[in-house]
Protein backbone atom coordinates (compact mmCIF):
# COMPACT_ATOMS: atom_id res chain seq x y z
CA UNK A 1 0.00 0.00 0.00
CA UNK A 2 1.09 3.58 -0.90
CA UNK A 3 2.08 6.08 1.55
CA UNK A 4 -0.93 7.89 -0.07
CA UNK A 5 -3.27 5.07 0.63
CA UNK A 6 -2.05 4.35 3.98
CA UNK A 7 -2.79 7.88 5.54
CA UNK A 8 -6.59 7.98 3.66
CA UNK A 9 -7.21 4.90 4.86
CA UNK A 10 -6.09 5.99 8.82
CA UNK A 11 -8.32 9.16 8.01
CA UNK A 12 -11.30 7.34 7.19
CA UNK A 13 -11.07 5.02 10.22
CA UNK A 14 -10.28 8.17 12.49
CA UNK A 15 -13.18 11.26 11.22
CA UNK A 16 -14.30 12.76 14.05
CA UNK A 17 -10.38 13.60 15.05
CA UNK A 18 -9.84 16.30 11.94
CA UNK A 19 -13.72 16.87 11.20
CA UNK A 20 -15.12 19.77 13.82
CA UNK A 21 -18.59 19.15 15.18
CA UNK A 22 -21.18 21.68 13.06
CA UNK A 23 -23.12 23.41 16.15
CA UNK A 24 -27.15 23.64 16.01
CA UNK A 25 -29.33 26.29 16.87
CA UNK A 26 -32.56 27.04 17.56
CA UNK A 27 -33.68 29.91 16.31
CA UNK A 28 -36.82 32.21 17.10
CA UNK A 29 -38.50 33.52 13.76
CA UNK A 30 -40.77 35.89 13.68
CA UNK A 31 -41.00 36.86 10.06
CA UNK A 32 -39.51 39.89 10.41
CA UNK A 33 -36.03 41.16 9.14
CA UNK A 34 -34.36 41.08 12.37
CA UNK A 35 -34.42 37.32 13.13
CA UNK A 36 -34.14 36.46 9.10
CA UNK A 37 -30.45 38.21 9.28
CA UNK A 38 -29.89 36.95 12.54
CA UNK A 39 -30.04 33.45 10.98
CA UNK A 40 -28.37 34.89 8.03
CA UNK A 41 -25.08 35.33 9.76
CA UNK A 42 -25.31 32.35 11.56
CA UNK A 43 -25.40 30.53 8.91
CA UNK A 44 -22.86 32.42 7.40
CA UNK A 45 -20.48 31.07 10.19
CA UNK A 46 -21.10 27.38 9.62
CA UNK A 47 -23.98 26.99 11.85
CA UNK A 48 -27.07 24.88 11.44
CA UNK A 49 -30.09 26.88 12.46
CA UNK A 50 -33.56 25.37 12.64
CA UNK A 51 -36.63 27.90 13.72
CA UNK A 52 -39.14 28.20 16.03
CA UNK A 53 -42.23 30.28 15.57
CA UNK A 54 -44.68 30.06 18.19
CA UNK A 55 -48.55 31.26 18.24
CA UNK A 56 -49.96 32.85 20.89
CA UNK A 57 -53.54 33.43 19.19
CA UNK A 58 -52.62 37.24 19.22
CA UNK A 59 -50.40 37.19 16.44
CA UNK A 60 -50.82 39.70 13.70
CA UNK A 61 -50.62 36.94 10.55
CA UNK A 62 -52.12 36.48 6.97
CA UNK A 63 -55.36 34.95 8.56
CA UNK A 64 -57.00 38.14 9.40
CA UNK A 65 -56.40 38.81 5.76
CA UNK A 66 -58.08 36.00 4.42
CA UNK A 67 -60.70 36.52 6.78
CA UNK A 68 -61.83 40.10 5.62
CA UNK A 69 -62.60 39.66 1.68
CA UNK A 70 -62.35 43.17 0.69
CA UNK A 71 -58.11 41.79 1.96
CA UNK A 72 -58.32 39.06 -0.41
CA UNK A 73 -55.78 40.56 -2.56
CA UNK A 74 -53.30 41.14 0.33
CA UNK A 75 -50.71 38.40 0.29
CA UNK A 76 -51.82 35.68 3.10
CA UNK A 77 -48.18 34.06 3.27
CA UNK A 78 -47.41 33.20 6.64
CA UNK A 79 -44.11 35.45 7.29
CA UNK A 80 -42.03 33.06 9.36
CA UNK A 81 -43.12 30.13 6.91
CA UNK A 82 -41.71 32.62 4.33
CA UNK A 83 -38.59 33.36 5.70
CA UNK A 84 -38.12 29.29 6.98
CA UNK A 85 -38.05 28.84 3.23
CA UNK A 86 -35.97 32.17 1.95
CA UNK A 87 -33.18 30.62 4.29
CA UNK A 88 -33.31 27.17 3.40
CA UNK A 89 -34.06 26.07 7.69
CA UNK A 90 -36.72 23.69 8.97
CA UNK A 91 -39.71 25.74 11.27
CA UNK A 92 -41.35 24.50 13.81
CA UNK A 93 -44.50 26.09 14.90
CA UNK A 94 -46.03 25.48 18.02
CA UNK A 95 -48.88 26.49 19.62
CA UNK A 96 -48.51 28.04 22.91
CA UNK A 97 -51.76 30.01 23.45
CA UNK A 98 -52.71 27.91 26.20
CA UNK A 99 -49.73 28.19 27.95
CA UNK A 100 -49.24 31.77 26.85
CA UNK A 101 -52.13 33.21 29.01
CA UNK A 102 -50.57 33.11 31.95
CA UNK A 103 -48.02 36.02 30.27
CA UNK A 104 -51.23 37.70 29.34
CA UNK A 105 -53.01 37.82 32.45
CA UNK A 106 -49.85 38.29 35.22
CA UNK A 107 -47.08 40.04 33.57
CA UNK A 108 -44.37 39.87 36.03
CA UNK A 109 -42.89 42.62 34.59
CA UNK A 110 -46.40 44.99 33.36
CA UNK A 111 -47.23 45.93 29.81
CA UNK A 112 -46.01 48.41 27.74
CA UNK A 113 -48.27 50.90 26.36
CA UNK A 114 -51.00 48.63 25.66
CA UNK A 115 -52.18 45.28 27.03
CA UNK A 116 -48.38 44.28 25.25
CA UNK A 117 -46.46 42.17 28.15
CA UNK A 118 -43.73 42.43 25.57
CA UNK A 119 -40.56 41.84 28.07
CA UNK A 120 -42.66 38.54 29.78
CA UNK A 121 -42.72 37.74 26.31
CA UNK A 122 -40.04 37.56 25.27
CA UNK A 123 -39.06 35.80 28.27
CA UNK A 124 -41.32 32.94 27.88
CA UNK A 125 -40.52 32.09 24.40
CA UNK A 126 -37.04 31.73 25.31
CA UNK A 127 -37.83 30.12 27.85
CA UNK A 128 -39.67 27.48 25.73
CA UNK A 129 -36.56 27.99 23.29
CA UNK A 130 -35.00 26.66 26.00
CA UNK A 131 -36.92 23.84 26.98
CA UNK A 132 -37.02 22.48 23.35
CA UNK A 133 -33.28 22.77 23.39
CA UNK A 134 -32.77 20.68 26.12
CA UNK A 135 -35.28 18.02 25.36
CA UNK A 136 -33.46 17.50 22.22
CA UNK A 137 -30.18 17.47 23.59
CA UNK A 138 -31.41 14.55 25.99
CA UNK A 139 -32.90 12.76 23.11
CA UNK A 140 -30.88 13.77 20.28
CA UNK A 141 -27.24 14.61 22.01
CA UNK A 142 -24.96 15.54 19.43
CA UNK A 143 -27.98 15.79 16.79
CA UNK A 144 -29.67 18.06 19.56
CA UNK A 145 -29.03 21.74 19.57
CA UNK A 146 -26.40 23.59 21.71
CA UNK A 147 -27.78 27.63 21.54
CA UNK A 148 -30.60 29.96 21.24
CA UNK A 149 -30.50 32.69 18.30
CA UNK A 150 -33.12 35.79 18.63
CA UNK A 151 -32.75 38.72 16.15
CA UNK A 152 -33.33 41.21 19.12
CA UNK A 153 -31.34 44.65 18.88
CA UNK A 154 -30.60 46.67 21.57
CA UNK A 155 -32.64 49.57 22.60
CA UNK A 156 -35.14 49.06 19.59
CA UNK A 157 -38.16 48.28 21.37
CA UNK A 158 -39.12 50.09 24.36
CA UNK A 159 -40.61 47.90 27.07
CA UNK A 160 -38.23 44.58 25.75
CA UNK A 161 -35.38 45.10 23.81
CA UNK A 162 -33.28 47.57 25.98
CA UNK A 163 -29.65 47.31 27.17
CA UNK A 164 -30.45 46.40 30.78
CA UNK A 165 -33.39 43.96 29.70
CA UNK A 166 -31.44 41.81 27.84
CA UNK A 167 -30.01 39.80 30.66
CA UNK A 168 -33.07 39.83 32.38
CA UNK A 169 -34.48 37.96 29.55
CA UNK A 170 -31.09 35.49 29.21
CA UNK A 171 -31.39 34.65 32.99
CA UNK A 172 -35.46 34.69 33.70
CA UNK A 173 -35.54 32.27 30.56
CA UNK A 174 -33.04 29.42 32.07
CA UNK A 175 -31.22 30.00 28.52
CA UNK A 176 -28.20 32.37 30.25
CA UNK A 177 -25.21 32.35 27.92
CA UNK A 178 -26.81 30.43 25.54
CA UNK A 179 -28.84 32.85 24.48
CA UNK A 180 -26.95 34.54 21.36
CA UNK A 181 -28.55 38.20 19.97
CA UNK A 182 -25.68 38.09 16.79
CA UNK A 183 -27.22 41.43 15.63
CA UNK A 184 -25.85 43.71 18.29
CA UNK A 185 -23.80 40.73 20.03
CA UNK A 186 -21.14 43.12 20.35
CA UNK A 187 -22.98 45.35 22.82
CA UNK A 188 -23.76 42.54 25.30
CA UNK A 189 -21.10 40.32 27.05
CA UNK A 190 -19.48 37.06 25.64
CA UNK A 191 -22.01 34.07 25.56
CA UNK A 192 -20.80 30.63 25.79
CA UNK A 193 -20.96 30.04 21.87
CA UNK A 194 -18.50 32.81 21.25
CA UNK A 195 -16.05 31.71 24.16
CA UNK A 196 -16.00 27.99 22.99
CA UNK A 197 -14.76 29.42 19.66
CA UNK A 198 -18.35 27.73 17.99
CA UNK A 199 -19.12 32.01 17.14
CA UNK A 200 -16.32 34.36 15.84
CA UNK A 201 -17.83 37.20 17.74
CA UNK A 202 -15.41 39.55 15.05
CA UNK A 203 -17.64 38.68 12.63
CA UNK A 204 -21.30 39.53 14.77
CA UNK A 205 -22.37 42.99 14.95
CA UNK A 206 -23.05 46.32 17.09
CA UNK A 207 -26.84 47.50 16.37
CA UNK A 208 -28.28 49.43 18.30
CA UNK A 209 -31.59 52.03 18.46
CA UNK A 210 -34.40 52.38 16.25
CA UNK A 211 -32.77 53.10 13.38
CA UNK A 212 -32.98 50.45 10.42
CA UNK A 213 -30.57 51.40 8.62
CA UNK A 214 -28.02 48.74 9.42
CA UNK A 215 -30.18 45.71 8.99
CA UNK A 216 -31.19 47.33 5.25
CA UNK A 217 -27.53 47.60 4.42
CA UNK A 218 -26.56 43.58 5.96
CA UNK A 219 -29.77 42.67 3.99
CA UNK A 220 -28.86 44.25 0.99
CA UNK A 221 -25.28 42.45 1.62
CA UNK A 222 -27.23 39.25 1.87
CA UNK A 223 -28.89 39.72 -1.35
CA UNK A 224 -32.24 39.91 0.48
CA UNK A 225 -34.46 42.34 -0.97
CA UNK A 226 -38.26 40.45 -0.53
CA UNK A 227 -38.58 41.22 3.45
CA UNK A 228 -41.55 41.69 5.89
CA UNK A 229 -41.55 45.63 6.68
CA UNK A 230 -41.68 46.88 10.13
CA UNK A 231 -44.77 47.70 11.40
CA UNK A 232 -44.80 48.39 14.86
CA UNK A 233 -44.73 44.73 15.59
CA UNK A 234 -46.51 41.26 15.08
CA UNK A 235 -48.82 41.61 18.07
CA UNK A 236 -52.49 42.27 18.35
CA UNK A 237 -51.65 43.37 21.94
CA UNK A 238 -49.82 46.20 20.65
CA UNK A 239 -52.60 47.44 19.00
CA UNK A 240 -54.68 50.48 21.24
CA UNK A 241 -58.09 48.94 19.75
CA UNK A 242 -57.43 45.70 20.09
CA UNK A 243 -56.40 46.02 23.58
CA UNK A 244 -59.11 48.20 23.99
CA UNK A 245 -61.51 45.33 23.17
CA UNK A 246 -59.84 43.40 25.74
CA UNK A 247 -60.00 45.33 28.36
CA UNK A 248 -64.26 45.76 27.84
CA UNK A 249 -64.05 41.92 27.79
CA UNK A 250 -62.47 41.47 31.07
CA UNK A 251 -64.42 44.26 32.75
CA UNK A 252 -67.85 42.68 31.12
CA UNK A 253 -67.07 39.54 32.68
CA UNK A 254 -65.58 40.97 36.02
CA UNK A 255 -62.84 38.73 35.60
CA UNK A 256 -59.19 38.93 33.74
CA UNK A 257 -60.01 35.46 31.56
CA UNK A 258 -60.18 34.56 27.58
CA UNK A 259 -60.61 31.48 25.64
CA UNK A 260 -59.31 31.50 21.93
CA UNK A 261 -62.20 31.58 20.43
CA UNK A 262 -62.62 35.41 22.49
CA UNK A 263 -59.16 36.46 21.51
CA UNK A 264 -60.10 35.88 17.70
CA UNK A 265 -63.47 37.25 17.84
CA UNK A 266 -61.94 40.59 18.74
CA UNK A 267 -59.93 40.86 15.40
CA UNK A 268 -63.45 40.82 13.62
CA UNK A 269 -65.80 42.83 12.60
CA UNK A 270 -67.71 45.93 14.61
CA UNK A 271 -67.97 45.45 18.31
CA UNK A 272 -70.98 47.44 20.07
CA UNK A 273 -71.62 46.93 23.95
CA UNK A 274 -75.76 48.45 24.48
CA UNK A 275 -75.64 46.58 27.60
CA UNK A 276 -72.88 46.10 30.44
CA UNK A 277 -73.86 42.27 30.32
CA UNK A 278 -74.71 41.93 26.25
CA UNK A 279 -72.03 43.00 23.24
CA UNK A 280 -72.82 42.79 19.60
CA UNK A 281 -70.44 41.54 17.29
CA UNK A 282 -71.43 42.63 13.91
CA UNK A 283 -69.97 41.19 10.97
CA UNK A 284 -68.78 44.49 8.29
CA UNK A 285 -68.55 42.75 5.25
CA UNK A 286 -69.21 39.31 2.99
CA UNK A 287 -65.72 37.58 4.64
CA UNK A 288 -66.40 38.24 8.00
CA UNK A 289 -69.88 37.15 8.08
CA UNK A 290 -68.79 33.31 6.45
CA UNK A 291 -66.13 33.75 9.43
CA UNK A 292 -69.04 34.59 12.06
CA UNK A 293 -71.42 31.81 10.39
CA UNK A 294 -68.62 29.16 12.09
CA UNK A 295 -69.98 30.48 15.74
CA UNK A 296 -73.45 30.67 15.29
CA UNK A 297 -73.27 27.36 17.04
CA UNK A 298 -71.94 28.90 20.25
CA UNK A 299 -73.33 31.96 20.42
CA UNK A 300 -77.15 33.41 20.15
CA UNK A 301 -77.13 35.34 16.33
CA UNK A 302 -79.05 37.83 14.44
CA UNK A 303 -79.47 38.64 10.90
CA UNK A 304 -81.63 40.42 8.92
CA UNK A 305 -84.19 38.61 6.81
CA UNK A 306 -86.66 41.37 5.15
CA UNK A 307 -83.26 42.64 2.78
CA UNK A 308 -79.92 41.99 3.14
CA UNK A 309 -77.25 42.59 5.73
CA UNK A 310 -74.59 41.59 8.36
CA UNK A 311 -74.47 38.46 10.84
CA UNK A 312 -74.29 39.69 13.89
CA UNK A 313 -72.77 37.32 17.15
CA UNK A 314 -74.67 38.03 20.94
CA UNK A 315 -71.89 37.94 23.22
CA UNK A 316 -73.91 37.74 26.67
CA UNK A 317 -77.48 37.37 27.10
CA UNK A 318 -81.07 39.36 26.51
CA UNK A 319 -82.28 39.97 30.29
CA UNK A 320 -85.57 41.23 28.34
CA UNK A 321 -87.23 41.54 25.15
CA UNK A 322 -86.57 45.06 25.23
CA UNK A 323 -82.65 44.70 24.64
CA UNK A 324 -83.39 42.09 22.31
CA UNK A 325 -85.28 44.45 20.16
CA UNK A 326 -82.36 46.63 20.70
CA UNK A 327 -80.00 44.55 19.42
CA UNK A 328 -82.25 43.95 16.14
CA UNK A 329 -82.45 47.62 15.51
CA UNK A 330 -78.36 48.00 15.81
CA UNK A 331 -78.24 45.15 13.56
CA UNK A 332 -80.71 46.63 11.11
CA UNK A 333 -79.06 49.94 11.12
CA UNK A 334 -76.20 48.44 9.01
CA UNK A 335 -78.68 46.58 6.76
CA UNK A 336 -79.40 47.67 3.60
CA UNK A 337 -82.72 48.61 5.35
CA UNK A 338 -81.15 51.00 7.23
CA UNK A 339 -83.59 53.99 5.61
CA UNK A 340 -86.41 51.75 5.96
CA UNK A 341 -89.48 52.17 8.05
CA UNK A 342 -89.18 48.18 9.83
CA UNK A 343 -86.70 45.31 8.90
CA UNK A 344 -87.56 41.92 9.61
CA UNK A 345 -84.38 40.08 11.75
CA UNK A 346 -84.12 36.62 12.26
CA UNK A 347 -82.75 35.56 16.08
CA UNK A 348 -81.18 32.18 16.35
CA UNK A 349 -80.28 30.38 19.34
CA UNK A 350 -77.13 28.18 19.11
CA UNK A 351 -79.13 25.20 18.45
CA UNK A 352 -83.03 26.39 18.85
CA UNK A 353 -85.62 27.37 16.75
CA UNK A 354 -85.14 30.56 14.78
CA UNK A 355 -87.81 33.70 15.51
CA UNK A 356 -88.40 36.70 13.70
CA UNK A 357 -88.79 40.35 14.84
CA UNK A 358 -90.01 43.28 13.48
CA UNK A 359 -88.38 46.17 14.34
CA UNK A 360 -87.26 49.97 12.99
CA UNK A 361 -83.91 50.54 12.57
CA UNK A 362 -81.91 51.98 15.29
CA UNK A 363 -80.61 56.22 13.79
CA UNK A 364 -77.12 57.00 14.51
CA UNK A 365 -78.13 59.07 17.57
CA UNK A 366 -79.46 55.92 19.08
CA UNK A 367 -76.13 54.33 19.56
CA UNK A 368 -73.84 56.58 21.39
CA UNK A 369 -70.61 56.50 20.49
CA UNK A 370 -69.60 54.79 24.16
CA UNK A 371 -71.15 52.31 23.04
CA UNK A 372 -68.50 51.42 20.41
CA UNK A 373 -65.52 49.40 22.01
CA UNK A 374 -63.11 50.18 19.72
CA UNK B 1 -51.92 -1.51 -3.90
CA UNK B 2 -54.28 0.61 -2.21
CA UNK B 3 -52.78 2.70 -0.29
CA UNK B 4 -54.18 4.22 3.56
CA UNK B 5 -54.74 8.01 3.17
CA UNK B 6 -55.03 9.63 7.05
CA UNK B 7 -57.57 12.43 7.20
CA UNK B 8 -57.32 15.43 9.01
CA UNK B 9 -60.39 18.04 9.13
CA UNK B 10 -59.33 21.44 9.54
CA UNK B 11 -62.11 22.95 8.47
CA UNK B 12 -63.03 26.71 9.98
CA UNK B 13 -59.40 27.03 11.70
CA UNK B 14 -57.55 29.73 10.62
CA UNK B 15 -53.77 29.55 9.72
CA UNK B 16 -51.66 28.87 11.00
CA UNK B 17 -53.86 26.23 13.23
CA UNK B 18 -54.06 24.07 10.32
CA UNK B 19 -50.22 23.83 9.66
CA UNK B 20 -49.50 23.32 13.26
CA UNK B 21 -52.27 20.29 13.13
CA UNK B 22 -50.81 18.96 10.08
CA UNK B 23 -47.23 19.00 11.61
CA UNK B 24 -48.47 17.57 14.82
CA UNK B 25 -50.29 14.72 13.16
CA UNK B 26 -47.46 14.02 10.39
CA UNK B 27 -45.31 13.99 13.98
CA UNK B 28 -47.45 10.72 14.29
CA UNK B 29 -47.34 9.00 11.23
CA UNK B 30 -44.38 6.52 9.59
CA UNK B 31 -42.19 8.05 6.68
CA UNK B 32 -43.99 6.98 3.13
CA UNK B 33 -47.47 7.38 5.03
CA UNK B 34 -49.88 9.88 3.19
CA UNK B 35 -52.34 12.39 4.98
CA UNK B 36 -55.18 14.25 3.51
CA UNK B 37 -55.90 17.57 4.96
CA UNK B 38 -58.83 19.84 4.33
CA UNK B 39 -59.17 23.53 5.23
CA UNK B 40 -61.31 25.99 4.65
CA UNK B 41 -58.76 29.17 5.34
CA UNK B 42 -57.60 29.98 1.76
CA UNK B 43 -54.30 30.94 3.25
CA UNK B 44 -53.70 27.33 3.85
CA UNK B 45 -53.31 26.62 0.26
CA UNK B 46 -49.62 28.43 0.34
CA UNK B 47 -48.96 27.56 4.58
CA UNK B 48 -48.98 23.75 4.40
CA UNK B 49 -46.62 23.45 0.58
CA UNK B 50 -44.95 25.57 2.22
CA UNK B 51 -44.36 24.11 5.18
CA UNK B 52 -44.45 20.98 3.35
CA UNK B 53 -41.21 22.12 1.45
CA UNK B 54 -39.08 23.09 4.07
CA UNK B 55 -39.45 20.13 6.19
CA UNK B 56 -38.77 17.61 3.36
CA UNK B 57 -42.20 16.13 3.08
CA UNK B 58 -44.06 15.70 -0.44
CA UNK B 59 -47.38 17.83 -1.84
CA UNK B 60 -48.78 14.98 -3.80
CA UNK B 61 -51.97 17.26 -4.76
CA UNK B 62 -53.64 20.13 -3.95
CA UNK B 63 -57.64 20.40 -4.75
CA UNK B 64 -59.51 24.27 -4.24
CA UNK B 65 -63.24 24.73 -4.64
CA UNK B 66 -65.10 27.60 -3.56
CA UNK B 67 -65.13 26.67 0.32
CA UNK B 68 -62.53 24.06 0.76
CA UNK B 69 -59.15 23.27 0.15
CA UNK B 70 -57.74 20.10 0.42
CA UNK B 71 -53.92 19.20 0.45
CA UNK B 72 -52.49 15.90 0.26
CA UNK B 73 -49.14 15.27 1.51
CA UNK B 74 -46.37 12.03 2.19
CA UNK B 75 -44.49 11.99 4.87
CA UNK B 76 -41.07 12.42 4.41
CA UNK B 77 -38.10 11.75 6.86
CA UNK B 78 -38.23 12.73 10.87
CA UNK B 79 -36.52 15.39 11.83
CA UNK B 80 -35.04 15.80 15.47
CA UNK B 81 -38.44 16.86 17.52
CA UNK B 82 -38.90 19.90 19.59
Amino acid sequence: MSQAATSQAAASVTPSAAEPIQRRAIALVSGGLDSMLAVKVMQEQGIHVEGVNFFTGFCVEGHTHAIRKKDKDKNKRNNALWVAEELGIKLHIIDISEEYKDVVLNPKHGYGAHLNPCLDCKIFMVNQATLMLNKARDLAGEKGFDFIVTGEVVGQRPKSQRKETMPIISSESGADDRLVRPLSALNLPETLPEREGWLDRSQLHDFSGRNRKPQIALAKRFGLEDYAQPSGGCCFLTDESYSRKLADLWQARNERRYELDDIMLLKVGRHIRPQPHLKLIISREEGENRFLEGYRYQFTSLTTVSCPGPLALVDGRFESEAELEQAAAIVARYSKGRGDESVTVEVKEPGGVAREVRVAPARPDDIPKAWLVA
Amino acid sequence: MNETIHDLDVRRQLCPIPVIKTQNKVGELAQGEVLRVTCTDPGALNDIPAWCRINGHEVLATEESDLEVVITLRVGEPSVAL
